[in-house]
């Protein structure tokens, strides 16, 4: 009995030690976990400002691109970035319209059993990759009528909705309750009341959600392929036409065997990237002052 | 106010009301009339894939899906989606292979570990790694990790590990399934990494603290405490994780290299689903090669919808266990 006491005794002493240095390891390698994910974003950004601050000037957001050129003319991407320009300001009109109404209506009329069901078609549709909403597009639109600025815009309006509609969703629940009866016990109809006390209280939120989803889609490549590729090197603000944009012009030059469209591609990405995390931290910093609002309401 | 006026008043009443109920009724209608296009909306898609597949489904039938072939030479015109399978079976199991344990690394680390100072900043670096577009990630695939990997990792491996035959020759460009690999494992990190930080989070106080009470150690605490409480959300996190590999196109297209067979060397290239569709969207010549890419983003769409839906089952399930509905996906 006391022998099995001290072995069990020594055991632990022995355990504790060990536990302890199993601690320890684990400790440090969640440590170094989170060092890999920061020190991969830093080489990314840090690779792509190397090689595309060099080549960035005023003719890549001015010149359009020359074909097949020999000489060494400035040329740029104008045309990408136009096309990018339009193509997404067109998503985002048809997306954050459609996208606010389902959360209005998910969240102020639908009854329990489909507001579920929508939510979760909102999430399957937030899980169809990319290239298959480029699939679909091109089925629905291009075949038989060609490509466009439209398509395009549609494709990427796709991929928004459901991040509009979930972030809406999300700030419309936030919106305290007495706020609504106050308004309702008022005599003030559901609709004004939808649309004149909680809408406003949101609106901060919902512009959060929308520059995050314009974010998201401005990067987007796959659903562009099939639907607004096959373009000249013209600029052109007509959506009825095939119109160029950034990252489809990144991917066809990263293709390409020459080292001076590689440059133009590195100049494009970081132009889109410094777009993108500008556009998110800002979006980030409108999230954390507008919760800071609504608390200290 | 005067008995009579107020009497007015009353007999207007219904007018108002009724008038208010067309604003509700028109409200209601074009509002759920947008919840119902977005229904609308996903069974389209799944209706206009499958018709543009409907000549491969047509010609191939089932036995597409097992066939290793794509040979587009007229007259020999043979299509399959085995191989692009197998490509997106390798590529992202090993993806999520190496981000799921970094992954709950960073979690662990943001929730249990790091200084309060630090804590903001490093999450926010963290989701910002999934902002980057992977048109971005791929080209710094391409030009910069893939010819780096192929003259240092993959030849070391490779005479280390030879006999393993998933460490084959080193393929010439740079361009790997291995590279792949690692772009996918980027992309998954920072999802499956905010999920699993959410999971921790919620994890009670009142059991850390009770395990911390018996004098175990903060290793024990997550092992035996937060990993069992959170399991059910950090594999429907892997799962989400799971199904952004499966479906990323861009980045896989530029640094996958291409080819149609199967094989174990992972430093050799490959192709996915997603990244032959899109490497094959300007050379498509004949109506039956477009409906066999198609049958592959058919192919590709049966899996996203599998893994969301297996992935939406189990947050309910696990919600369901813990008698609470968390938001996001409740």
């Amino acid at each position: 009995m006391s022998t099995q006491e001290v072995t069990g005794h020594g055991l632990r002493v022995d355990g504790l030690g060990r536990r302890k240095a199993v601690n320890r390891l684990m400790e440090s390698l969640a440590w170094v976990a989170a060092l890999i994910a920061i020190a991969i974003l830093g080489v990314v950004v840090f690779s792509v400002a190397r090689r595309g601050l060099p080549a960035l000037n005023l003719d890549l957001l001015t010149k359009d691109p020359i074909p097949f050129s020999l000489t060494n003319q400035p040329q740029g991407l104008a045309n990408a970035f136009v096309g990018t320009i339009v193509i997404v300001s067109l998503a985002t009109l048809m997306a954050l319209p459609v996208g606010i109404l389902v959360a209005i209506y998910l969240n102020e009329f639908a009854p329990a059993p489909i507001r579920n069901g929508v939510t979760m078609i909102l999430d399957i549709l937030n899980g169809v990759p990319a290239i298959v909403i480029g699939i679909f597009v091109f089925g629905l639109f291009v075949v038989g009528h060609g490509q466009s600025g439209w398509a395009g815009a549609f494709a990427l309006a796709c991929l928004m909705l459901p991040l509009v509609s979930r972030s809406t969703m999300e700030i419309l629940a936030l919106v305290p309750n007495s706020l609504r009866e106050a308004s309702l016990g008022l005599g003030v109809a559901r609709w004004r009341t939808t649309l004149s006390i909680v809408l406003p209280q949101s609106v901060g939120g919902i512009l959060t959600g929308t520059v995050l989803a314009i974010a998201r889609v401005a990067g987007e490549t796959a659903p562009l392929l099939f639907v607004s590729s096959f373009v000249g090197t013209k600029t052109s603000w007509n959506p009825l036409h095939a119109l160029q944009s950034v990252p489809v012009a990144i991917f066809e030059l990263s293709e390409s065997p020459d080292p001076a469209d590689h440059a133009r591609a590195w100049a494009a990405a970081f132009v889109l990237l410094m777009f993108i995390l500008l556009a998110s931290l800002g979006a980030r910093w409108l999230a954390t002052r507008n919760r800071r609002k609504m608390m200290g309401r | 106010m005067t008995s009579a006026e107020l009497t007015a008043d009353a007999a207007r009443r219904p007018f108002t009301g009724r008038r208010v109920q067309w604003g509700d009724l028109i409200l209601q209608v074009v509002a759920g009339g947008a919840a119902l296009g977005v229904t609308v909306l996903v069974g389209l898609i799944i209706w206009k894939v499958v018709e543009g597949a409907r000549l491969s489904i047509q010609t191939y039938g089932l036995g597409f899906i097992f066939r290793v072939a794509w040979n587009p030479v007229l007259g020999h015109e043979l299509y399959g989606a085995g191989s692009f399978i197998f490509g997106t079976a390798v590529t992202s199991f090993f993806a999520l292979l190496l981000a799921a344990p970094i992954s709950m690394g960073i979690a662990l680390y943001l929730t249990e570990l790091a200084p309060a100072v630090i804590r903001g900043p490093v999450t926010a670096l963290v989701e910002t790694l999934a902002a980057i577009p992977s048109v971005v990630l791929g080209l710094w695939g391409i030009l910069v990790l893939g010819p780096a990997l192929r003259t240092t990792i993959q030849p070391w491996l490779h005479d280390g590990l030879g006999f393993i035959p998933l460490f084959g020759p080193p393929s010439s460009s740079g361009a790997s399934i291995f590279t792949a690999i690692i772009i996918l494992a980027i992309m998954i990190l920072p999802i499956v990494s905010s999920i699993s930080r959410e999971l921790f989070l919620g994890v009670p106080s009142e059991l850390k603290e009770g395990a911390y009470g018996l004098g175990v150690t903060r290793w024990e605490v997550v092992r035996g405490v937060m990993f069992p409480y959170a399991s059910g959300g950090i594999a429907a996190a892997l799962i989400l994780g799971l199904g952004r590999a499966l479906g990323e196109a861009i980045a896989v297209t530029q640094v996958i290299g291409g080819g149609v067979f199967i094989h174990w060397n992972l430093f050799s290239g490959g192709d996915t689903l997603a990244s032959k569709i899109a490497a094959s969207y300007q050379g498509s010549t004949t109506k039956l090669q477009t409906a066999s890419l198609i049958y592959l983003g058919l192919i590709l769409l049966v899996f996203s919808l599998i893994v969301n839906l297996l992935a939406q089952w189990i947050v309910r399930r696990s919600a369901r266990k813990h008698g609470i509905v968390r938001g996001g996906h409740a």
